[in-house]
């Protein structure tokens, strides 16, 4: 049983002020094991990030279905109760988006630490391990403590990257983790992604350079 | 045989000047009241030779439970002397021919306004006390439909709300006079304007209570034997006025409740509330004969009931 | 007279979600065909709801959506026309919380929610202390020891994050910001299983808006405190909520997880109201 099965996957927008339908992709099947990294391509606009989105829901698809073999039993994404997937962000999928949603008052590392928080570790601990994490993507120590939402594009992304990675999951959507970053914080991304995969962590990707992950796919999806 | 023979003589007034009716509807209300205790009852308060706010309420109570057989003794503010009480002392006496006196122990139904006396009454006499404002909630809900919906569901967290600001901003309790009880583990019920050095005398009480307020039309009641407990918390505790130290310049007497008369130079005497105990004491100081009753408090300041005034 | 019922518009996009599989608690709260009119008026009809224990939920809507009236009568403030309410809490599981008497429904309340009013002086005794405020929970409960009394005001004005200095200040003198922490605390004193949130932080600065918020999201991580929150601001529910609930005229007209509604909007009504955003 692979962790995820994507069968005829499809999402349209209506926009019902226009009197529009905006396709964003249609059809799209794939199997992911556990463990593995798929790549999805496209051209620009071909409805990548929203295929991620889709998959975690804040997209609603229209169609096809999504199914996660998730700890507790096999659960259709596509169609599961609102809940469900709430659970499932809290505990097995997660979410790396391109831009940080920085909270006022809120420290860069208590911003980190707060998914380990959620989950129900220390405070001590979390903030211990959102240190190992903004440390190795070369976060500057001085300012852990600062608010982020003065932080220059590539300070965001690497606190967004260690937010969305820090909790254990089973499966992680990157919507184009690596484009703000400098080399130094890719190639510690990469080594990352390296150690999540073997620790059995499935991972679905968009990249605008997938060169920077070069030897950590594992399968590809060509998205039209 | 004639008609005049089978009718009634005429009097010009009823006994105990109610007319029979009021008198039915009054000890109605007061069977209501004595059955639930601390529960306010409404009556038709009736018009009387005297203004409402000088004690009517007490005064139907008195006239509708009192024969020629009782013994009555009317007190103001512990006094048998003052105006209020010689009037309605000389009224009821002339509308019921009652017995009058001012000992505590003689009488059988005593009116009073804003005491109990000093005396511990004993089975069988009524105690009967004027009441301005019987509604102990008005402090903390002055829209009196609401505060019966509150004595419905015994609702009373806003009194020990109170209780804790008092702590809060003063350090002890402000209350004076008319310090809110709960009768019987269930209404809260206000004493009348008595002190607080009276409020104990209410518990377990050998004797009946009938409170009543004749401008607000409601009379409640304190049966014998029931539990009157002032407001306190478990860890801070309901006081009586501190009395040591105040020795009556009459008698002598300690440890009773003092009026206080300040004096020219300054500083200030004190004298017995209770008029009809210093009149015995005085009495018997002369040598007279005078029969004393057991106080509610002995010369030390201990209340008879142990553990009712609980010490911090 | 005839009353024209305004009928909720059709979705014709949208998926139908089958039931929780995964979660297996059954839900803390269910509200069934909430219904509420004031004469002509509709001001709520046929809302359904679930809470699951733990999550926070929120409703939006313009001014007159009857969200704030759902709230008012989750907290058995005001009767129903029609509907079921259950709480999943001790003494009263299965019960239809609407039909009980004026008692009981004091005893749930004091014991079981807690509200967080937008205007202080609804949930407050302005010139009663801060700490007499949230203490008058307790001895609602029974509590009768000055100490306890005392001890638990000063703990849950702390986790408000209220200063303990001010304990004994009255909230008329303090700004909205505390006012809103003194309601918080007393909302908050009993560990109530529900939460109600009536725009918290409309009307404060936003800078103390944030601080407020920061403070709601801790208790919530903290205490795992079912939540409903109403609010018009979408920045506060888009952090504060797991889930939202549109409701226009009285009725609902879209629901789902808070980034969905916020992301991909299906209604007409929900899409016109999420790109009204500044």
């Amino acid at each position: 049983m692979p962790l995820l099965h994507v069968e005829d996957l499809s999402k349209n927008f209506v926009i019902h002020a226009l009197g529009r339908t905006i396709p964003a992709f249609q059809g799209v099947s794939f199997t992911l094991e556990a463990g593995s990294l798929l790549l999805i391509r496209g051209p620009n606009g071909a409805g990548k990030s929203s295929l991620l989105r889709c998959l975690y829901r804040t997209y609603l698809p229209e169609r096809g279905q999504a199914l996660f073999a998730a700890a507790d039993g096999t659960i259709d994404l596509a169609s599961a109760a609102d809940v469900d997937i709430a659970l499932l962000r809290r505990t097995e999928i997660g979410h790396v988006t391109q831009f940080l949603r920085p909270r006022p008052r809120v420290t860069a590392l208590d911003l980190v630490a707060e998914p380990l928080l959620v989950a129900g570790h220390s405070l001590a601990e979390a903030r211990e391990a959102a240190a190992d994490w903004l440390g190795s993507l070369g976060l500057k120590a001085a300012i852990w403590q600062a608010y982020p939402s003065t932080f220059s594009g590539g300070e965001q992304q690497k606190i967004n990257l260690a937010r969305a990675m820090i909790a254990p999951r089973r499966l992680l959507l990157l919507d184009e983790p690596t484009s703000a970053l400098d080399p130094d914080a890719r190639a510690a991304l990469c080594s990352r992604i390296k150690t999540l995969k073997a620790a059995g962590v499935a991972m679905i990707g968009v990249f605008h350079h997938p060169e920077d992950i070069a030897g950590l796919i594992d399968v590809e999806f060509h998205v039209a | 045989m004639s008609l005049a023979s089978l009718a009634h003589p005429r009097q010009d007034f009823s006994y105990g000047f109610l007319d029979a009716f009021a008198k039915r509807e009054l000890r109605r209300r007061m069977l209501k009241a004595i059955a639930i205790p601390g529960f306010q009852v409404p009556y038709a308060s009736r018009e009387l030779p005297i203004a409402r706010g000088w004690g009517t309420g007490g005064l139907q109570v008195t006239l509708s439970i009192v024969s020629p057989t009782d013994t009555l003794k009317v007190i103001d503010q512990g006094a048998d002397d003052s105006v209020n009480a010689a009037n309605l002392r000389r009224f009821i006496a002339r509308m019921t021919s009652v017995a009058t006196t001012t000992d505590t122990l003689a009488a059988t139904v005593i009116q009073s306004r804003h005491r109990v006396p000093e005396e511990r009454l004993r089975e069988g006499q009524v105690l009967v006390l004027q009441v301005p404002d019987p509604e102990p909630l008005r402090q903390v809900q002055p829209d009196s439909s609401r505060a019966r919906e509150m004595h419905a569901d015994a609702d009373y967290a806003q009194m020990w709300l109170t209780l804790y600001e008092q702590l809060v901003r003063f350090g002890r309790f402000m209350q004076g006079a008319s310090y809110p009880v709960l009768v019987h583990g269930r209404y809260l019920m206000s004493p009348s304007p008595i002190p607080r050095w009276d409020t104990p005398a209410l518990h377990q009480a050998a004797h009946l209570t009938l409170l009543s307020a004749g401008r607000e039309k409601r009379l409640y009641a304190v049966p014998p034997y029931t539990d009157v407990r002032p407001i306190e918390f478990e860890d801070v505790f309901f006081q009586v006025e501190n009395m040591a130290g105040r020795i009556c310049m009459l008698t002598g007497a300690r440890n009773k409740f003092m009026d206080e008369l300040p004096v020219a130079e300054g500083g200030s005497q004190f004298r017995l509330s209770d008029t009809g105990y210093a009149a015995k004491l005085l009495r018997r100081a002369r040598g007279d004969a005078a029969t004393l009753g057991a106080t509610y408090f002995d010369d030390e300041g201990h209340f008879y009931q142990p553990g009712v005034i609980r010490a911090e | 007279m005839n009353i024209e019922p305004v009928t909720p518009q059709p979705q014709p996009h949208q998926r139908r979600l089958l039931p929780p599989r995964l979660v297996r608690q059954a839900p803390l709260l269910e509200l069934r065909g909430l219904s509420k009119r004031y004469g002509r008026i509709v001001a709520v009809q046929g809302v359904n709801l679930e809470l699951y224990p733990g999550e926070t939920v929120g409703i939006v809507g313009e001014s007159g959506s009857g969200k704030s009236t759902v709230l008012r009568m989750l907290n058995l403030e005001e009767a129903t026309d029609t509907g079921t309410y259950h709480l999943a809490v001790p003494g009263f599981t299965g019960q239809n919380l609407f039909a009980l008497d004026r008692f009981h429904q004091r005893q749930l309340r004091i014991q079981q929610i807690g509200i967080v009013y937008q205007q202080p002086h609804m949930g407050l005794r302005m010139q009663a202390t801060s700490g007499g405020n949230v203490a008058e929970r307790l001895i609602m409960a029974g509590e009768r020891r000055f100490a306890t009394l005392r001890r638990a005001a000063s703990d849950a004005l702390a986790s408000s994050e209220f200063p303990a200095d001010r304990i004994d200040d009255p909230p008329a003198v303090l700004s909205g910001g505390m006012q809103q922490r003194v309601q918080l605390a007393k909302a908050i004193a009993l560990r109530p299983a529900l939460l109600l949130l009536d725009e918290p932080t409309t009307g404060l600065d936003v800078s103390i808006q944030a601080l407020v918020l920061d403070t709601l999201l801790r208790l919530r991580r903290e205490r795992q405190i079912t939540t409903l929150i109403v609010s018009h601001d979408l920045g506060v529910i888009r952090t504060l909520a797991d889930r939202v609930l549109v409701m226009r005229h009285g009725a609902v007209v879209e629901c789902g997880l808070t980034d969905q509604i916020l992301d991909d909007p299906q209604h007409p009504y929900t899409q016109q109201l999420v790109s009204a955003r500044l």
